[in-house]
């Protein structure tokens, strides 16, 4: 308290505020310059696509239309890809949550034999793995490929945010609880399911966001094990119209328009699906921000 | 006899983990056999026959045209990363601790995450959109105010490939970066900063011998982390940023692993590429954190 007082009196010399005014200076543009691609981009999806087309967007939208959102909302493809990745993201990250808290779990009970060995079992993948093909084969004799499974499966926990996970549960729950629950006749499962997962619940936000995130922005296993393109989540459709630009091979069904509006429609879609691609996640993590810092810090305790 | 009961639970709770690891990881570690096989899908792992002579595979990737510019590349792209990548995150954490008002010190922090949400093929896109020769943002800007004659190449040309790959990646992750920072700072006791200022230190001494200091173990920390991926780069993003052009630059082994691998079905030769990979990759980080373990008593384990 006494700290606060002498702050808010603010003794600060010249020295002191020419240093903080140099802070904001340095503050404001590292801010501009990581926000820039993000309005650019925003202001791109809104504007005139001719005038996107011909780069004439520098901050601000200009000859503000929403075709190209209209336009990408009438896009089967994208709305399937968008059901896919929507799935994918719920069932893969129950999945991971399930495993991560019954096993990180048990794994903090003292009284478990053979958990330092169990431990050093699953941290052992942290520094050497299988590897791309032998992982492929393997899901693939399992008759994983071309089903949810394939993408929700193999990376079902990950192994770092296992390890915060069972710190969170050795450090951040009193002990005496616990024991007064097992003294009270609860059973193992009867402490996991009434003491420590209720204690828990910023830390399993925090991983519901580290997992969710993942699964949102994944593609890569998806472009190894997904082949049916039914199947194919958001990711791996936005690279086809992104980076290989077969935006304009997709609306072959529009073909009463000639090239230069489908190259105009298309380089306005490009804009409004990263926005709509991106927006779930973005929106997501300001409400989860000051769980974000103590997972991390939680993390970080550990190493 | 209860408490042997009471023990199942837990067993039974820990089941679904330790499947997952020996099915997904573990057997994979025994299928890198097949580095050392003549491997064929439909006989499997274990009778597919022994490569004769048993490293055939690893001299072949040596001797072939392409392991230099493989490897030369793996390390370059790497330890770019690692040079500009590590220690920007800190300073962003020191310059987000040195502003007081904690309004604009969290409106900072949530604007330098906000990239770290985004996939890498937005961000690949974006790159697209910034710097095509068409209509590209920069090439446009620099042309009409006559500081270039011709738009540049960026996407197209192995020089920018590097460049380019290491500062999108530090665009994505310096704020996120700087979060774990923040939160060892946090826990810095605000009576040191008080008492270097009774000593007259002044703001920048002030975060050389107090902020500094506070943050030491968390950077040798992520900096043994950062080290265990030196060989690690990831495909994900090099590949989406690879093309004809550039694939002299961009061409890196685990890239390579992959066309190799599952496109053109070479999946022993692939396999002891991407070995080779992981053995260098894990003996670096054990030597790193032994040096840390020795110097500053930090390590992972």
């Amino acid at each position: 308290m006494k700290r606060q007082k002498k702050r808010q009196q603010g003794v600060y010399g010249k020295e002191e505020r020419l240093f903080d005014g140099m802070i904001y200076i340095v503050l404001f543009l590292v801010l501009a310059l990581m926000v820039y691609p993000l309005i650019y981009v925003v202001s791109c999806s809104f504007s005139d696509p001719l005038l996107v087309l011909r780069g004439e967007i520098r901050l601000l939208p200009r000859g503000f239309h929403l075709d190209s959102y209209a336009a990408v909302l009438k896009e089967n493809k994208l709305l399937r890809g968008y059901m896919n990745t929507i799935l994918y993201t719920v069932a893969g990250t129950l999945i991971n949550i399930l495993l991560t808290t019954t096993g990180a779990y048990a794994l903090s009970c003292e009284n478990l034999r053979g958990r330092k060995m169990i431990t050093r079992f699953i941290i052992f993948t942290m520094l050497f793995s299988g590897g791309l093909i032998p992982t492929y084969i393997v899901v693939s004799n399992l008759n994983l490929l071309n089903t949810m499974w394939s993408i929700v499966l193999p990376n079902a926990v990950s192994v770092t945010n296992f390890i915060i996970m069972k710190s969170s549960f050795e450090n951040g729950i009193p002990k005496d609880l616990k024991e007064a629950a097992r003294v009270e006749g609860c059973s193992n499962i009867g402490v996991f399911t009434k003491i420590v997962l209720p204690l828990s619940k910023s830390i399993i936000a925090v991983m519901v966001i580290f997992y969710s995130v993942g699964h949102w922005n994944e593609y890569f296993n998806a472009l190894l094990y997904i082949t049916d393109k039914a199947k194919q989540p958001l990711q791996v459709i936005l690279r086809d119209i992104l980076i290989s630009n077969e935006l304009t091979e997709m609306m072959g069904n529009v073909n009463q328009l000639n090239s230069e509006t489908r190259a105009m429609i298309a380089e306005g879609m490009k804009y409004s699906t990263i926005v709509l691609s991106s927006l779930p996640m973005i929106l997501l993590y300001p409400f989860f921000q000051k769980y974000f810092v103590k997972g991390v810090m939680v993390g970080s305790v550990k190493g | 006899m209860r408490k042997k009961i009471k023990n199942l639970d837990l067993y039974l709770l820990l089941l679904p983990t330790i499947l997952y690891f020996v099915i997904f990881r573990y057997i994979p570690i025994l299928g890198i056999q097949i580095a050392f096989k003549d491997y064929i899908p439909v006989v499997g792992i274990f009778d597919s026959k022994w490569a004769d002579p048993l490293f055939k595979h690893f001299t072949r990737f040596f001797n072939g045209y392409y392991s230099g510019r493989l490897i030369t590349n793996t390390l370059l792209l790497s330890f770019g990363q690692l040079l500009f990548g590590f220690p920007i995150p800190v300073l962003l954490a020191l310059l987000l601790n040195e502003v007081r008002s904690k309004r604009v010190k969290k409106f900072a922090q949530t604007i330098t995450y906000a990239p770290h949400f985004i996939s890498v093929v937005v961000v690949v896109g974006l790159l697209d959109s910034l710097l095509n020769v068409r209509n590209g943002l920069l090439n446009t800007l620099l042309v009409s105010w006559g500081v270039l004659q011709e738009p540049v190449e960026f996407l197209t040309s192995p020089f920018w490939f590097k460049p380019l790959y290491i500062l999108s990646g530090i665009w994505q992750e310096a704020g996120w970066g700087a979060v774990v920072y923040m939160a060892a700072l946090a826990g810095v006791d605000q009576q040191l900063y008080e008492a270097a200022k009774v000593d007259g230190a002044g703001r920048l001494k002030r975060i050389w011998h107090v902020t500094l200091p506070g943050i030491a173990s968390t950077m040798i920390t992520m900096l043994i982390l950062n080290c265990g991926k030196v060989m690690n780069v990831g495909y994900e993003k090099v590949y989406l940023m690879q093309n004809a052009l550039n694939i002299s630059s961009s061409d890196v082994i685990s890239t390579y692993v992959y066309t190799t691998g599952i496109l053109k079905s070479q999946f022993s030769f692939s396999t002891a590429v991407n070995l080779f990979n992981s053995v260098i990759n894990t003996i670096l980080i054990l030597v790193v954190n032994k040096i840390s373990r020795k110097v500053s008593e930090t390590s992972l384990w």
